[in-house]
């Protein structure tokens, strides 16, 4: 029954995202309030049927309802309880539920702190989420319905999680990354409605903005523990693939980042008001189209995923119907918005300028190696392609050292006009100490000079220094929770550079033949097959080797990397152990038997890979730290009364 | 130098745009050299048995691995095995390093690398997929091109393609 349950509440859910994208919308053409009101609770009520849906098949789960054909391909009676409940989101159909739920969780969030957002405003706002709702709920309805029964034959035990999803980053990842994906929709909504009354004013971006970086800020938490997760999970050591997946949710991110230094500038000086609407329109699109081409099987032809015709065609439809709509409603509308203001080259302005400029064209280019397989495929007539890591890596890498440069000196520029003799002053310090403490470093760790590598720290500590100062000279009481955010999100992209640069220059690893008792040396680390012996798991079994390893004769760690046969999906997986730390991590992977007891090993020695993540997690935390801003909180209130260009 | 307003300063509104276009054109341009460099054509073993593959350039081949063509080097992890498309033609495949988790004899895989002139594929990669109900789609093309259409049966082997490709099952990505 609980099956069918949920499958109702779907229905209803759908029903409520249907009245929740007209009723409003009559409410605002005929200026009645009643049905303008309507839309909150109405809001509300499509969250809880989405919730109960979501519990419903949750409950399945935990009580292996095997005759849920989701269910049976996707659990086991032997699965632990924990992986269970996150295997609800752990394929397609429930991963699109979760989707859907959050999306009606941040409509029932605008409902609810739209605060001063005045009537007219907050119904066109909510009754476009709700039309975005219609969308996924009747995709999730009618082409990927997770209560599906298998009744009367069905399996008396499931298939099995996939073993490499068995593990905590499945229960944590896509929930933050779905926060992120579907959070865009507030500001593309807000954009949306924004042009319907084409009054493009400082309050709309400043109401944007506190959504953008929520939305943003959990996508980056979503990006980070993905990385962390593909390391010790299935990396084997990388930590970044530049597979399509990883750039479906990369490019939202960097539309995202534009979208937030752009909503900046026109909130604060009211110029790129059109730009910005663009972006917010885009940033939501490419979120889509990350779902698209994770979910359809287009990209089948170089990466493995879902194949079902009927499932990608109705996202192509909704894509191009949402895509299209919006750039339409853009062409028609944002001809009227005008910015005034003045600024020079040398200006905050002009510098976020060029900040949006990089990001675009960083992501055009992610895009284009993305998308070109399929496009070669269409123009060949079959002929099958992939494009490598080397591409993204000689694309991506000069845009993002140019965005860099811009971040190390925007900061502590001024809004319409910086003197050059300030910035002279303020970095020509900075930029001697930077590269002298990047050697110093190095050299003390005992480390080759690359000069590639110390440039990139040079860069990464300079912005960091200077940050610092700002925080300094403020004494540590900075009043702006919007300034405190930036400092600890820029902040953060340094360590992350100053991870990727250490870990990519001087990492060793080495796949090697090792016997019990045989000993490798790496970085100074001299790590010791001692043997391998037969562990039990709750549902599988692994050899377990023991590796002790050891630097200038002082035990440093005991590692035990597995490899596991789960018995039920009949599946090998490799689990890595890791000795992590601050300033390196120990990694010990084991491939597969190759004859008289002995195996085939992978050794990583990685210096700094942990900052990559801390640094992720830094960036995320100050765009949550912009959302306790007070002035969010206050200007609500005078939405819709703000006129064009003035300063905030 | 103003660019913000527009009718006082056409001039430089002009230098503005011819510097955008400078700008996106310049990466265009190294945006797509680089592209034409790191793209890898796949190539079926019929191809390369054919000679149309190119020797010493980096692409990808694919084929089933033959039941029992692993050979394992008995001093470092040097491994050889033959891909096939299940009917007459076949390459050897030389590879040093892990095999991945999913690697087996006659499952699906692709793998990166030269040809060498002798005929060998030398990879550097070897993809086997993370689902073990799942076939490359390249592999697949490659062995329903070797039957023919509609012929599965007419080869030694029984299985038709289909058979080999259950419902692919989807292993979610994010």
């Amino acid at each position: 029954m609980i099956p069918e349950f949920g499958h109702f509440a779907l229905i209803l859910a759908l029903g409520l995202s249907l009245a929740l994208a007209v009723l409003p919308a009559i409410g605002v053409v005929r200026q009645e309030t009643l049905l303008m009101h309507s839309a909150s609770s109405i809001a509300a009520g499509l969250f809880v049927f989405l919730l109960l849906s979501f519990f419903c098949l949750l409950t399945a789960f935990v009580q292996d309802d095997f005759s849920v054909t989701y269910v049976a391909n996707n659990s086991n009676s032997a699965l632990p309880i924990q992986y269970k409940a996150a295997a609800v989101w752990g394929a397609h159909e429930g991963s699109f539920l979760l989707w859907a739920l959050i999306m009606s969780g941040w409509t029932l969030a605008v409902a609810t702190f739209s605060g001063g957002l005045n009537l007219d405003m907050k119904a066109r706002v909510l009754s476009v989420m709700g039309a975005l709702s219609v969308g996924f709920i009747s995709y999730l309805l009618f082409a990927s319905n997770p209560f599906e029964r298998s009744l009367p034959f069905y399996p008396p035990d499931g298939a099995d999680l996939n073993p490499l999803l068995q593990d905590f980053g499945l229960i944590v990842h896509p929930p933050m990354l779905y926060m992120g994906y579907v959070g865009f929709a507030v500001p593309f909504s807000l954009a949306i409605a924004t042009l319907t009354t084409g009054r493009l004013d400082a309050a709309w971006a400043r109401w944007s903005r506190p959504w953008t970086n929520a939305a943003w800020a959990f996508l980056t938490v979503g990006i980070t523990l993905g990385s962390w997760w593909a390391y010790y999970e299935l990396g084997w050591g990388g930590w970044w693939f530049w597979d399509a997946v990883e750039n479906a949710s990369f490019m939202p991110w960097l539309m995202g980042t534009a979208l937030i230094h752009s909503l900046a500038a026109s909130e604060k000086r009211g110029v790129f008001k059109s730009w910005t609407v663009l972006l917010a329109i885009s940033t939501f699109s490419f979120s889509l189209l990350g779902a698209f081409l994770v979910r359809s099987g287009v990209l089948t032809s170089v990466h493995a995923f879902a194949v079902d015709p009927t499932r990608g065609l109705f996202i192509l439809i909704f894509l191009v119907l949402v895509i299209g709509g919006s750039l339409l409603l853009y062409a028609f509308k944002a001809s009227g918005i005008k910015s005034q203001a003045s600024y020079q080259w040398n200006s905050r302005e002009a510098m976020l300028l060029v900040n949006n400029l990089l990001l675009v064209v960083a992501t055009a280019a992610v895009l284009l190696g993305t998308l070109y397989p399929l496009l070669y495929e269409v123009l060949t007539d079959g002929r099958k392609i992939s494009v490598g890591p080397p591409y993204f890596n000689r694309v991506f890498v000069p845009i993002v050292t140019l965005l860099f440069l811009v971040m190390v000196v925007a900061p502590h520029s001024r809004w319409k006009k910086t003197s050059s003799n300030l910035l002279v002053r303020q970095h020509w310090p900075y930029l001697v100490a930077a590269p002298f403490v990047a050697i110093t470093i190095t050299l003390m760790m005992g480390l080759a000079l690359q000069w590639i590598a110390i440039g990139m720290e040079t860069l990464a500590l300079w912005i960091l220094f200077l940050l610092a100062r700002k925080w300094w000279l403020s004494e540590f009481r900075i009043s702006s929770a919007s300034y405190l955010g930036m400092l600890a999100s820029h902040s953060g992209i340094a360590m992350a550079i100053l991870g990727v640069v250490v870990t990519v220059y001087y990492s060793e690893g080495r796949d090697v033949r090792m016997a019990p008792g045989d000993v490798v040396t790496l970085s100074g680390y001299e790590f010791r097959l001692e043997g391998v012996s037969r562990v039990q798991g709750p549902n599988y079994v692994a050899d377990q080797a023991e590796f002790h390893i050891t630097k200038s004769d002082k035990e440093i760690a005991v590692l035990r990397p597995e490899k596991r046969y789960y018995s039920v999906a009949q599946n090998v997986m490799t689990e890595a152990d890791i000795d992590p730390g601050l300033f390196r991590d120990l990694y010990v992977a084991l491939g597969e038997p190759i004859g008289d007891s002995a195996w085939a090993v992978r050794l990583h020695v990685k210096p700094f890979v942990r900052w990559i993540w801390f640094g992720g997690l830094l960036v995320a935390l100050g765009g949550f730290i912009t959302l306790l801003d007070r002035r969010y909180r206050r200007i609500t209130k005078t939405v819709g009364k703000l006129v064009a260009g003035v300063p905030a | 130098m103003k660019f913000g307003k527009m009718k006082s300063h056409r001039r430089n509104r002009l230098l503005l745009v011819l510097f955008l276009v400078a700008t996106v054109g310049g990466a265009t341009t190294f945006t797509l050299l680089a592209l034409n460099e790191n793209i890898n054509l796949f190539y079926s073993p019929a191809q390369i048995n054919a000679g149309e593959a190119p020797i010493n350039r980096r692409i990808r081949a694919g084929g089933m691995v033959r039941e029992g063509s692993v050979k394992r080097s008995t001093s470092d992890l040097g491994v050889s095995f033959i891909i096939s498309d299940l009917k007459n033609a076949q390459v050897t495949v030389e590879f040093e390093g892990i095999l991945p988790d999913l690697f087996r004899e006659g499952q699906g895989v692709i793998t990166l690398g030269e040809l060498n002139s002798d005929g060998v594929f030398i990879a550097e990669e070897v993809l086997a997929k993370h689902d073990e109900n799942y076939m490359p789609p390249e592999v697949a093309d490659v062995i329903a091109d070797a039957h023919g259409e509609g012929q599965y049966s007419s080869g030694s082997y029984e299985a038709t393609p289909e058979d080999e490709m259950p419902e692919m099952k989807k292993v979610e990505g994010i």
